[in-house]
Parts: C-alpha cells; structure tokens; sequence
C-alpha cells in the first residue's frame, strides 16, 4: 500500500501540494493556524489561572476544617485593608521596589550612556559582557555571595575596620535588601537603557550643538527625553521583578523584611490558606496595572 | 531542615487532614495506644499491614532528612540486602508532605516524618499501618515512642520511630560563660539585635512553654492547644520580642553563619547546629532552660503506595537496630528511640548517651519535652475553643511584621 503510493507519480502542475493550495483559497485560515497555540496557552492556561485566581480570593475557609468555603465575601480583602500589618508589608514591598527601581535608573544611565556613545566598539562589546556576565551565575550564589560581604564579619566591616571606621551593621536589614536587589536586577535596566539612547540620532544632538546647546544642555534637553521611555520599559523590570520576590527577603533580610511573597507563601505552604493567598497576590497584580497604565502613557512599550 | 516555613505546600492534604482534625482528641498528653474510640479513623485505618517480610525488590526510594542515610549505614544495609537508596532529601515538612502526596504517587516508598506533619500525612491517606511485628527492635523502643499521639492512632501504627531531639537553648559562651538558666535572655530587651529563632509559626509554642511557667495563671497545660486568651498571650510576648530578632532563620544553616559571623549572640536551636558550630571550633553552647522545651520526634512512615514493601521494611528493621540508631544518633546529633542504643553510643563516643539523653527511661522526663504536633482547632478537653494552625500562621505574620 505504501510502496504503490510511493510509485505514484507526484502532481506537477503548479508545484504547490495541497494544503498549501487549501490555505492560498483560504486566506483568513493562515494566521489562525499560526496565532491557535500561543493564544490558546495565553487564554487557558495563563488567563484562566488569573481568573482562578480572582475568584478564590472572594472566598474563605472554614478555621476547623480549613477546607474552602465557597461562599461568596470580601472578608480576605477586609483584614488585608484594615489590618495595619498588611499594610506595612504592601508598603514596604512597594517602597523598596521603588528605592531599587530609581536606584538602577541613576546607576544604569551614566553606563548606558558611556556604552552607547562613548566607548569604542571593543570596550561596548566588553561593558556588555560585563553586564551580562552576573547573569550566568545562580541567582542564590549572587544573593549568598551579598550575605558574605554585608554580615558582621563580612567584607564590608573589614574594610572598614582596616580605614579605621565603626563597622556598619547593615547586614539582615532592609537596606540589605536594598543594595541586594538593586546589584540583582541593574543589567534589566542597563540593556533597555543602552538600547534607547543607542536609537538617539546623532544628528539631534548636532543640531543642539549647533544652535548653543552646552552638552549637559543637550543631554537634559535632547537625550534624557528621548531616553526616558527606554528607562521606563526597564524600571518595568527592575519593580516588577522586585514586587514579586520572596527570596532575597527569605536570605538577606532582618526581623522584619517580609514582602507581599513571603505572606502569600506561608499562607499557601503552611496556613493552607489559599484565599487569602489569592486575595493578597491581586494586591501586586494591581499595583502593576497602575504601573503598566503609567508606563505605557510614558511611551514605554515603543521603547521595548 | 526540620519544618521551616520556607516550603512547598500540599495544602490540598492538609485540607482532608484537618477535616478530619477536627474529630481528633490529639491531646490527652502522652496517651498512647489506649486512646480510645473519640479519634477519627485515618482514610487507610482498614488496611492490613504485611505479616511478613519477603524478597527485597533492589530499590527503596525515600524522601527524608539530608543525613538520614548516611553511607555509613546505608552502605552496608545495601550490601547485606540488595536494596538499592534513591534519596531525595526534603527541606522542609511541607515539602515531605508534598512529596508524599497521593500515597507517594506510586514514587516514593518511605518518608522520615517529623512530627509536625505526621498527623496530615495520616488523615491525608498517604501513609498506610505498619505492622510491629516485623521489627523486633520495636520491643526496645522506651514506651514513649512506641506509640506516640503523633503516629498512633486508635492503637494503629502509622510508621516507626527513629530518633528525636529537643529544641535548645543555642548561646554564645563570650557572651555567657555560664548557661543561662531561663529561656528569658532570648525575652530579654538588653540582647536587642543579638537572637535569633526559627521562621516558623511553631514557634509560638516555644512562647507557650515559656508562659507557661513564668505565667502560671494563663493555665496553659498543652503549648499546642492554646485557647484565644493564651494564645494572645503567646503573641504578645512574641511582638515584644520582635525587635530583639536579628534574624528570623529559615535553615539551620543560616542559623549557623549568623552565629559564626558574630551577628547573634543567643537563640533558639537544635543540638545539630550546636555540633556543627563547634566541630568548626564557634565559642557556642546549648542547654535546656528550666522551662522546658519543644521537640521534635521522626517516624519512618510507609507510602500507601509504596512500590517497595519488603525493602522498606528491611529498612525500617536496619534503623531500628541500636547500633545504626546509635551511629544516626551520633552522626545526626540527636537521640535515638531504641533504649539498647545507650551502649553502642558509649562505644563510639564516651559519655555520649547522658549528653543526649539516651538513658532517660521515665515517662516524666518526656513530659518535659512537648513534641511537635499541628494545632487543630479541637482542643484536649473536646472543646473546639482552641486556635487553628491557620490562625498561628496568620499572627506569624503579624509577629513579624
């Protein structure tokens, strides 16, 4: 059976086998086939969990049992909102994501702006190796070697200790965090920061020249405005990825360094209770769409 | 290691297990196998353990505690019985009561449980009735441990204890050259910055234990069966001690770095810490303060679907014989379950056997020690007035802030 279509000798005219023929008729059923996968995945699987998501959160469990009780209030959000300690662990999620987002930004451009218009090829390529290099070694290791330098008798107090000055006692606090996070997530706002100015025509900044512009001038006025929505994708990276960790928290933080992910982690993993982990992960998902709105309004999705 | 929260869930287990939680009078002290009918029948109550131990099948898959099968003595168990170890070590009880899901998926054919979450793995239906009879260790066992609340139920075992430790005093000896008496300095406003206790919403316990003798009047007779008066209690002092906190550990070895760098100066411990301190030569020291402690105890469990039995229980007799309890014991730096062990620990290691309380026969000093078991909103007395699990967790957060 096989072997007789094999003889059978191949249609000629045209060149085009069938289905390449069904879909010229069609037109409409080209990008459908190609758009199926990718949005059936969007929709089912990641749309689907969200809404999930959504849902569970207006319910509850029952404190004997701890099986869901499927009945629909907003007690989940209530204790979220009206509990001070949630308050405080949203707030300082969200100002310790801001602190790292402007921090990467202040760091990322004057490097950036070296890379995309002063360095030479060579050095670029370097610079960019640079960058990327952290990004081989295991996110832990990078956290872990941190812990190495800020503890008591870390790097850092011997340092300063070898200077002459009181040792800082910044390691398990926030501002470990702080620095932590900023150092984790700099080559997310370097890349879309070099990439935005690497776009700046020369000839702008001629023109300013031209017409008086000093060049701290020019970079205020002609660069750093057209750069901004280059910052702005990458300020989407460094806060979302910071809103969203648990670990660096979990490893570098004190007493009290919880972020919005370690609540919704216990309350998962030990409390079983997952409403209210649903209730209090919707807490970033709106902060991010507040954000995402801003951002897009500062053009940063034509910069990505 | 041991139950930090850091962890995977298997929260759908622990719903079935606190459903059936609520019926269960876990309390009743150190009740053993004379519980009585009140207990709810775990979902493989009806299944009849093997009366007998074939040939092994070559494998033994077993989710445990890193060091739980160590080369030392596995080797010579794979030698002498052609099982095969595959090991995974778990890092947390959460994640050994996820692994274990579904009666161990048909994957795993052991699970070296502590006793925080032997009672979900029990109502989840993942473990299955082992039957005794197969160990003949088991008759050496001290009395507690042969049928403790936290894996016997109605007089059924669920696995077999292995070995179990306190929950210490860890102190630094620059700071106190002599060992404090009280669990007070970890209370103490004066070590503000320098202690450090366990992430973990068992943790209050420990408050509970505390309470318990400097404030006789808040009754508590059981750290794990807290009414909302106690409790509150428990959580207050713990806000207070909230500012003292260095750092809330999560692993034991975080627990280690930050008494080496000097960042702590005392906390809350296991005795493996305090051995891995100062083998690395750390100016450390564990007691037990006059208040008593925590513990916590392990069972080897059997998976309901356990695709090794006989290995398993070749297993289980191997580790049960006092002289592998008591190379564990030495090796793990806790303290063995078999009462045989106190000699062979003596032979390895002088004086070990009293360093570990090996040798402690009665039943009261295990009094003293209040092992592990999860909260459930039934309280000893029948009552349902005590506080969930879910609610400790929830003034964990608080807690810290």
């Amino acid at each position: 059976m096989a072997l007789g279509a094999a003889r059978r000798p191949r249609p000629t005219k045209g060149g085009a086998s069938g289905l390449q023929a069904f879909l010229w008729r069609l037109p409409w059923l080209r990008p459908l086939l190609l758009l199926t996968p990718p949005l059936g995945w969007f929709v089912f699987i990641y749309l689907a969990s969200l809404v999930l998501l959504l849902i569970t959160a207006f319910w509850t469990i029952d404190p004997f049992t701890t099986q869901i009780v499927q009945s629909w209030n907003l007690d989940n959000f209530r204790i979220i909102f009206t509990d001070s300690t949630y308050w405080s662990i949203i707030g300082r999620t969200v100002l310790i994501a801001t602190a790292v987002t402007v921090t990467d930004a202040v760091l990322a451009f004057p490097f950036a702006y070296f890379m995309a218009r002063v360095a030479s090829r060579r050095v670029q390529t370097l610079l960019f190796a640079a960058v990327l290099l952290p990004l081989w070694a295991s996110y832990l290791a990078r956290v872990y070697a941190w812990i190495l330098i800020l503890n008591h008798s870390g790097l850092l107090n011997w340092s300063l200790q070898l200077i002459g000055l009181p040792p800082a006692n910044i390691g398990y606090t926030n501002v470990a965090m702080w620095i932590v996070f900023s150092y984790i997530w700099l080559p997310f706002m370097i890349i879309p920061t070099y990439a935005a100015l690497e776009r700046v025509p020369e000839s702008l900044l001629e023109a300013a020249a031209d017409l008086g512009a000093k060049r701290w001038r020019a970079v205020r006025d002609v660069v750093l405005p057209l750069v901004l929505p280059g910052v702005v994708a990458g300020s989407i990276f460094t806060f979302s990825l910071t809103l969203g960790d648990y670990i660096t928290p979990i490893l570098v933080g004190g007493a009290s360094s919880s972020f919005i992910g370690n609540v919704v982690y216990a309350n998962i993993g030990i409390a079983n209770n997952v409403p209210f982990a649903a209730a209090l992960a919707l807490v970033p998902v709106a902060i991010m769409a507040v954000y995402l709105f801003i951002a897009g309004r500062l053009g940063a999705f034509e910069a990505l | 290691m041991r139950g930090n929260n850091a962890s995977r869930a298997g929260w759908l287990r622990l719903a079935t297990t606190a459903a059936a939680g609520i019926i269960v009078a876990t309390a009743c002290g150190n009740t053993s196998s004379a519980a009585g009918p009140s207990l709810a029948q775990p979902p493989t109550a009806g299944t009849k353990p093997q009366t007998s131990i074939g040939q092994g099948e070559g494998q033994l898959n077993l989710v445990l505690w890193d060091g739980y099968a160590d080369k030392s003595w596995a080797d010579p168990f794979t030698a002498a019985t052609g099982c095969k170890l595959n090991l995974h070590p778990a890092g947390s009880s959460d994640e050994m009561v996820s692994l274990m899901k579904d009666g161990g998926g048909g994957q795993w054919d052991m699970v070296s449980a502590s006793g925080d979450a032997d009672l979900r793995l029990i109502y989840g239906g993942d473990v299955k009735p082992m039957n005794t009879d197969l160990i003949p260790d088991w008759n050496n066992f001290q009395t507690y441990f042969k049928a403790p609340p936290y894996n016997t139920i109605n007089g059924v075992h669920y696995g077999i204890s292995l070995q179990w430790g306190p929950n210490t005093l860890l102190y630094s000896t620059k700071k106190y050259p002599t060992a404090p008496s009280s669990w007070s300095v970890i209370y103490d406003p004066t070590n503000k910055g320098l202690v450090t206790v366990p992430d973990n919403p068992i943790q209050i316990a420990d408050a509970a234990v505390y309470l318990s003798k400097t404030q006789p009047s808040l009754g508590i007779k059981d750290p794990y069966e807290l009414n909302q008066k106690q409790f509150d209690a428990a959580v207050a002092l713990l806000k207070q001690q909230q500012p003292l906190i260095k750092k809330y550990w999560g692993l034991a070895t975080d627990e280690i770095s930050l008494f080496q760098n000097g960042d702590v100066v005392v906390g809350a411990s296991w005795p493996y810490q305090t051995i891995q301190l100062k083998s690395a030569g750390a100016a450390v020291d564990e007691t037990i303060p006059q208040e008593g402690a925590t513990g916590w105890a392990d069972t080897w469990m059997l998976a309901t679907k356990a695709p090794h039995p006989n290995c398993a229980y070749l297993w289980v007799k191997w580790v049960s014989t006092s002289k592998v309890q008591a190379e564990q014991a030495l090796s793990f730096g806790e303290t063995p379950v078999n009462s045989k062990a106190c000699a062979d620990m003596e032979t390895l290691q002088a004086g070990s056997c009293a360093q570990y309380h090996a040798d402690q026969t009665s039943a009261g000093y295990f009094d003293t020690i209040k092992f592990w078991k999860t909260p459930l909103a039934q309280c000893g007395d029948g009552n349902n007035n005590c506080v969930p699990y879910a609610d400790w967790v929830a003034a964990w957060t608080t807690i810290k802030g």
